[in-house]
C-alpha cells in the first residue's frame, strides 16, 4: 500500500517540473529502467531459460502446454548419456576446442610478441593481412579443404578439425594477444633484458605472468569460437570425430523430436561456454573487433 | 619518446622474422592453397559422381551457375537475411546499449542475461527456436497466441525466411549489444555533463553525443556481422534445409547442396568464388577501418 | 675503472636519421648528462649504449673494447628507466635480485647482495612489498637498487626523475649526487631538464637533432655557449635575443647598434665577420639590470614577484624581454623602464647562429663539479 502510493506520488511530479530537469524523478527513473531492463533481459534470455527448464521435464510434459509447474526429473539427462553416448561427442568438443586453442596460442604468442615489442615497417601490413584471411568465407573454400582432407585421411578426425580451427582462430588470437601485449610497458621487458634475461626468459618470467588475464581471455574466446563452430564440424565430420554441434544437429531429424532430451543435451552443450562467455565478455570485444573497439 | 619508433631488432635478441614465421607461413598456406584450388576447380569440369568427365571447362561452370535461377534466388535470400538481421541487430543493439548503460538495480546480471544468446552454439539455438518456440502446436509462441485468442502461426512453413531471420537476429543482437555497450563505456562522462549544462535533454544527448560516439563501433558491428551473415549455414541446415523449395536457401547453403549433395565440385567452386568476392567487398572497408585504428 | 667511447655513432629508423654521427668520450667516474629537447635523440643514444637498440654504424667502446655486438646484459651496465620498469608481480627483494636469479646465483648470496644495496638506499623495511604498495620516491629507489645490485661499471639513467613531483625531484637529485660519490661509478644520465643537467653533471652533452651541439662543464656551457641553441637551452629563464646591426668588427671587439639606436662594444672576436652581416645579441635575464641611464627601454607587460626576485616581462617593440630584477623593485605593470647590461656578459651570434668567440674566459668555466664539490664543501654555494 505504502509502496503503491509512493509510486503515484513520485510519478506525478515530473510533469509539473520544468522541462529538461530530471531532478526529483531519479528514483522513478531508476525504477523504470530496472523494470524495462529486466523485462528486456528476461525476454532475450527466455529461450535459453525455457530450454534449461524443459531439460528437467519428462517427454510428455515437454510437449504439453507450457507450464512452469512440473516435477523436475533427471530422466532426460540420464537417457541422453545412456542412449546416444553424449560423453563421446562432448569429449570430441573438448579435445578439438582446447587442442586448437593451445596450438593457436603456441603459434600466436611468439608472433604477437615480436609484433608488439619488435615492430618493423611490415608489422602493420602483416596484421592487416592476417585479418583479411578471416574474410575468406568458409563456403568459398569448402570444396578444396574437403577434397584435401579426404585424400590425406583427415575427414572425420579430431586432428582435422583441430587443424581447421587453429587456422580459423589464429588471426583473432594473434590480434587479441597483440593488443594485450601492446598495453604492457616495453620498459619492463627491457629492464629484464638488461638484467640478463634471454628472449625466452623474458617471455616466461615477465610477459606471461603480467599478461596472463589477457592470454586467458584470448584462450577462452578461441575455445568459445571453436566449440560453437558449426560449418566445418557439420561438413568435415560424420560420426567418429563429431563434436557437440554436429551431435545436436542430429536432433533435427524427425526421430529426434524428443524435446526433453534435446534440451538436456543442449543445456549440457552450452553451459560451460556460457560461463566462459560471461567471464570474459569485456576483454572479448577487443578480439571480436580486432582492437577497433576497446 | 621513441616508444613508437622501432627497428625490429635488438642486440643479441631474436629477430622479428623468426618469431612470426610459423604463424605467417601457416596462414599463407591456409589462404593460398584452398583459394587457388577453388579458383582452379571453378574452371574445371569436375563431378565426383562422374569420374570420367574431367577437363578444362572455361567459363562453363559460371555460365551454368548464372543461368540457374537458384543462384539468383539464393543471392536474394542472402541479401534479405543479411539486411534484415543487420537492421534488427544494429537498431536494437543501440537501443539496448543505451538501456543497459543506465544505472539500475541488478544491471550487471541483466546485462549478462541479455548477451547470453551469443554464446549459444548455432545448432542449439536453431533447434530450440524451431521446436520449443516456433512449433505450430506445442511451441511457446503458439500457446501465447492461442491464450490471447489468435490463430497460431506455422512459422517454418508459412514464414520460413522470417523465422530464420528471427533466430539469427536473436543470436547476433547480443553481439551488437556487447560491442556497443563497450564502446559506450568509453564515452567521456564530462562530455555528457557539458551537454547537459548546455541544456540538452536525453534525446538530444542520444542524437548529438552518444550516436556520433558510437558511429565507429556501429560500422565495425555492421562489417563483422556482414562477413558472418553472408555465409549463415548451420541455422538453415538444422531447421529448414533450405526449404520449402528454395525459400531459405542462401548462397552458402546452395554451395553446400552443389558440393556435398550433388558432388559437383566445379559449380560449387564457382559459387565459392562468388561468395569470396562478395565477402571481400565488405572486407575492404573493414580492413581500411581497422588500419586507421592501428595508426595510433 | 670504466670508460666509454662513442665513435661516429649513427642511428637510422626507417628513413629518418635519429643520430647523425656522434663522437663522445666518458671518463672514469664521470657524471655525464645528455640533455636536449624531446626528439633530439638523447634517449636513443642511451639505449644504444645500453644495447637495447643496435647502432646503424659507428663503434661503441667500453674500456677500449668494441661492444656493438654484445647483448645488453653482458656489457656490464645497469639502467634505471624513466618509468622505473619495476616487475609488478615481484616483491622489492625479487625485483632487485632478478638479475642474479637469472644468473643462477645461490639464494643466500643473492639475499646478501640485495640487503647491502637496500641498506645504501634505506629500503630494508620495504623488501617484502610489491611495487604497487610503494610511493613514487620509493619505487625510484628500488629501481636504483636493482641497478646497484648488478655492480655495473656504468650506470645509465633515463630521465629518472621526470615522474616525481617537484619537491621529491630536488631530494632525489641530492640523493643521486650522494650516490655518485658513494659508489664512485661512471654515470650517464639523460634528461630534458637543464636544471638537472646543471646541478649534477661533471660534463654536459647538449644534443639537438641527432648531433652534439656542445659538450663541456656546466659553467662552460653557461658562460660560453657555442651557439644560439645551447645559449637558449641552458639557463632559466631563457636568454633574450635581440636583432642588432653591425657597426664595426675587429679582433678586439665588435661594435653594434642596439634597437634603441645606441651603440655598444661587445668583447668578442669579430675578425671573421663580413660587413653588414646580421647579428643577434644574446643576454641572459639575470644579466640585465634596471638602470635609468641604460641603453634599452620598454613597457612592463607582466610582473612576477617571487619574493627574493622579480621577473619583469618588458615589451620592446615586437619583442618581449625578460629581466630578472631584485625582489624589492617598486615598478608596476605598464611602467616604462630603462635597463642595460655589462658587455662582458653579452653574447653575439652570427647569421648561422654560431657564437663569436669571447675574448675573456670566464674564471669558473674550467671548473668541474668535482672541484666545485671540494671547494664548496661547507659553504652554501
Amino acid at each position: 500500500m505504502t509502496i503503491a502510493s509512493t509510486k503515484q506520488d513520485r510519478a506525478a511530479p515530473p510533469q509539473s517540473l520544468p522541462k529538461g530537469s530530471p531532478l526529483g524523478s531519479i528514483d522513478t527513473r531508476r525504477l523504470g529502467f530496472t523494470l524495462l531492463g529486466w523485462t528486456v533481459a528476461c525476454l532475450i534470455f527466455f529461450p535459453i531459460f525455457w530450454m534449461v527448464i524443459t531439460g528437467f521435464k519428462t517427454e510428455a510434459a515437454a510437449i504439453a502446454d507450457p507450464s512452469l509447474i512440473f516435477s523436475p526429473t533427471l530422466e532426460s539427462y540420464q537417457e541422453v548419456q545412456a542412449r546416444s553416448g553424449y560423453a563421446r561427442f562432448a569429449l570430441n568438443s573438448v579435445a578439438v576446442a582446447f587442442g586448437s586453442t593451445l596450438l593457436a596460442l603456441l603459434i600466436a604468442i611468439p608472433c604477437a610478441y615480436s609484433m608488439a615489442f619488435l615492430p618493423t615497417k611490415r608489422t602493420k601490413g602483416t596484421l592487416l593481412w592476417m585479418l583479411s584471411t578471416k574474410m575468406l568465407p568458409p563456403v568459398g573454400v569448402l570444396m578444396p579443404i574437403y577434397l584435401i582432407f579426404r585424400d590425406v585421411g583427415l575427414l572425420d578426425t579430431r586432428t582435422g578439425l583441430i587443424i581447421v580451427y587453429t587456422l580459423m582462430n589464429l588471426p583473432i588470437v594473434v590480434w587479441m594477444l597483440y593488443t594485450f601485449f601492446k598495453d604492457m610497458p616495453r620498459d619492463i621487458l627491457e629492464a629484464g633484458r638488461m638484467d640478463g634475461a634471454t628472449t625466452f626468459q623474458e617471455v616466461l618470467f615477465l610477459l606471461l605472468p603480467l599478461t596472463l588475464p589477457g592470454i586467458a581471455s584470448t584462450g577462452l574466446l578461441s575455445v568459445i569460437l571453436s566449440w560453437n563452430e558449426a560449418f566445418w564440424s557439420l561438413n568435415l565430420t560424420s560420426s567418429k570425430a563429431a563434436p557437440l554441434t554436429a551431435y545436436i544437429a542430429s536432433f533435427s531429424s524427425p526421430e529426434g523430436l524428443f524435446w526433453a532430451k534435446l534440451s538436456a543435451a543442449s543445456t549440457m552443450a552450452i553451459a560451460p561456454i556460457l560461463i566462459f562467455g560471461w567471464m570474459t565478455q569485456k576483454q572479448m570485444v577487443r578480439g571480436l573487433t580486432f582492437g577497433a573497439v576497446k | 619518446m621513441n616508444k613508437t619508433r622501432a627497428s625490429g631488432r635488438t642486440v643479441g635478441g631474436l629477430r622479428t622474422l623468426s618469431l612470426q614465421a610459423p604463424a605467417v607461413t601457416l596462414l599463407l598456406l591456409w589462404m593460398l592453397i584452398p583459394l587457388g584450388l577453388t579458383i582452379w576447380f571453378s574452371f574445371q569440369r569436375y563431378n565426383l559422381l562422374m569420374p570420367g568427365m574431367t577437363g578444362f571447362a572455361g567459363l562453363e561452370n559460371y555460365q551454368y551457375l548464372f543461368s540457374d535461377p537458384a543462384l539468383w534466388s539464393a543471392m536474394g535470400t542472402t541479401l534479405l537475411l543479411v539486411g534484415w538481421v543487420l537492421a534488427i541487430t544494429v537498431v536494437g543493439g543501440t537501443l539496448l546499449a543505451v538501456l543497459f548503460q543506465q544505472d539500475f538495480a541488478g544491471r550487471g546480471i541483466a546485462r549478462v542475461l541479455a548477451i547470453s544468446p551469443f554464446f549459444v552454439m548455432p545448432t542449439v539455438s536453431a533447434l530450440v527456436w524451431k521446436n520449443m518456440m516456433m512449433h505450430p502446436s506445442n511451441g511457446v509462441f503458439s500457446w501465447v497466441a492461442e491464450t490471447f485468442g489468435f490463430q497460431a502461426v506455422d512459422w517454418f512453413s508459412s514464414l520460413p525466411l522470417t523465422s530464420i531471420i528471427i533466430i539469427v537476429a536473436w543470436q547476433w543482437l547480443p553481439f551488437a549489444l556487447l560491442i556497443l555497450l563497450t564502446a559506450m563505456q568509453s564515452l567521456d562522462e564530462d562530455q555528457v555533463e557539458a551537454a547537459r549544462m548546455d541544456g540538452a535533454g536525453p534525446v538530444a544527448i542520444f542524437f548529438f553525443i552518444t550516436l556520433p560516439h558510437l558511429k565507429r563501433a556501429i560500422s565495425v558491428v555492421i562489417m563483422i556481422e556482414m562477413i558472418f551473415l553472408l555465409t549463415i549455414f548451420a541455422e538453415i541446415f538444422v531447421t529448414t534445409s533450405g526449404g520449402p523449395g528454395l525459400a531459405t536457401t542462401n548462397l552458402a547453403y546452395l554451395i553446400y547442396i552443389r558440393a556435398l549433395l550433388d558432388f559437383d565440385v566445379g559449380t560449387a567452386s564457382a559459387g565459392g568464388v562468388i561468395a569470396i568476392i562478395l565477402a571481400n567487398i565488405v572486407a575492404i572497408f573493414l580492413v581500411r577501418m581497422v588500419a586507421k585504428n592501428l595508426e595510433d | 675503472m670504466a670508460t666509454l667511447e662513442l665513435k661516429q655513432i649513427t642511428k637510422r629508423f626507417d628513413d629518418t636519421d635519429v643520430i647523425k654521427g656522434i663522437d663522445l668520450e666518458v671518463n672514469d667516474r664521470e657524471f655525464v648528462v645528455f640533455v636536449g629537447p624531446s626528439g633530439c635523440g638523447k634517449s636513443t643514444l642511451m639505449r644504444m649504449i645500453a644495447g637495447l637498440e643496435s647502432a646503424t654504424s659507428g663503434d661503441i667502446l667500453i674500456n677500449g673494447e668494441r661492444i656493438n655486438e654484445v647483448g645488453p646484459a653482458h656489457r656490464g651496465l645497469a639502467m634505471v628507466f624513466q618509468s622505473y620498469a619495476l616487475y609488478p608481480h615481484m616483491t622489492v627483494e625479487d625485483n632487485m635480485g632478478f638479475s642474479m636469479r637469472l644468473a643462477k646465483v645461490p639464494k643466500e648470496q643473492r639475499r646478501q647482495k640485495v640487503l647491502e644495496a637496500a641498506k645504501i638506499l634505506q629500503l630494508e623495511p620495504l623488501l617484502d612489498r610489491k611495487p604497487k604498495a610503494l610511493s613514487g620516491g620509493q619505487r625510484q629507489r628500488v629501481a636504483i637498487g636493482r641497478a646497484i645490485v648488478r655492480n655495473p661499471s656504468i650506470f645509465l639513467f633515463d630521465e629518472p626523475l621526470s615522474n616525481l613531483d617537484a619537491a621529491l625531484r630536488v631530494q632525489m637529485r641530492i640523493e643521486l649526487a650522494r650516490l655518485h660519490e658513494e659508489l664512485d661509478a661512471t654515470m650517464i644520465y639523460v634528461t630534458h631538464d637543464q636544471i638537472e643537467a646543471m646541478t649534477m653533471a661533471d660534463k654536459i652533452v647538449v644534443l639537438h637533432d641527432g648531433v652534439v651541439e656542445q659538450m663541456g662543464s656546466p659553467m662552460e656551457l653557461y658562460h660560453h655557449p657555442r651557439n644560439r641553441f645551447v645559449a637558449g637551452f641552458i639557463g632559466s629563464p631563457k636568454m633574450n635575443f635581440l636583432d642588432v646591426s653591425l657597426e664595426e668588427a675587429g679582433p678586439e671587439g665588435v661594435r653594434i647598434r642596439l634597437p634603441s639606436g645606441r651603440d655598444c662594444t661587445v668583447p668578442v672576436d669579430g675578425s671573421e665577420l663580413a660587413v653588414d652581416s646580421p647579428l643577434e645579441l644574446g643576454i641572459r635575464p639575470e644579466h640585465l639590470q634596471l638602470d635609468d641611464q641604460g641603453p634599452l627601454s620598454g613597457e612592463i607587460q607582466v610582473l612576477e614577484r617571487l619574493g627574493g626576485q622579480t621577473s619583469l616581462y618588458v615589451q620592446m617593440g615586437e619583442l618581449v624581454v625578460t629581466i630578472m630584477a631584485d625582489g624589492d623593485v617598486a615598478h608596476r605593470v605598464h611602467d616604462m623602464v630603462r635597463f642595460g647590461f655589462d658587455p662582458m656578459r653579452a653574447h653575439l651570434f652570427n647569421s648561422e647562429g654560431t657564437a663569436l668567440p669571447s675574448l675573456h674566459q670566464h674564471p669558473l668555466a674550467g671548473l668541474t663539479r668535482r672541484d666545485h664539490r671540494q671547494a664548496a664543501e661547507g659553504s652554501n654555494q
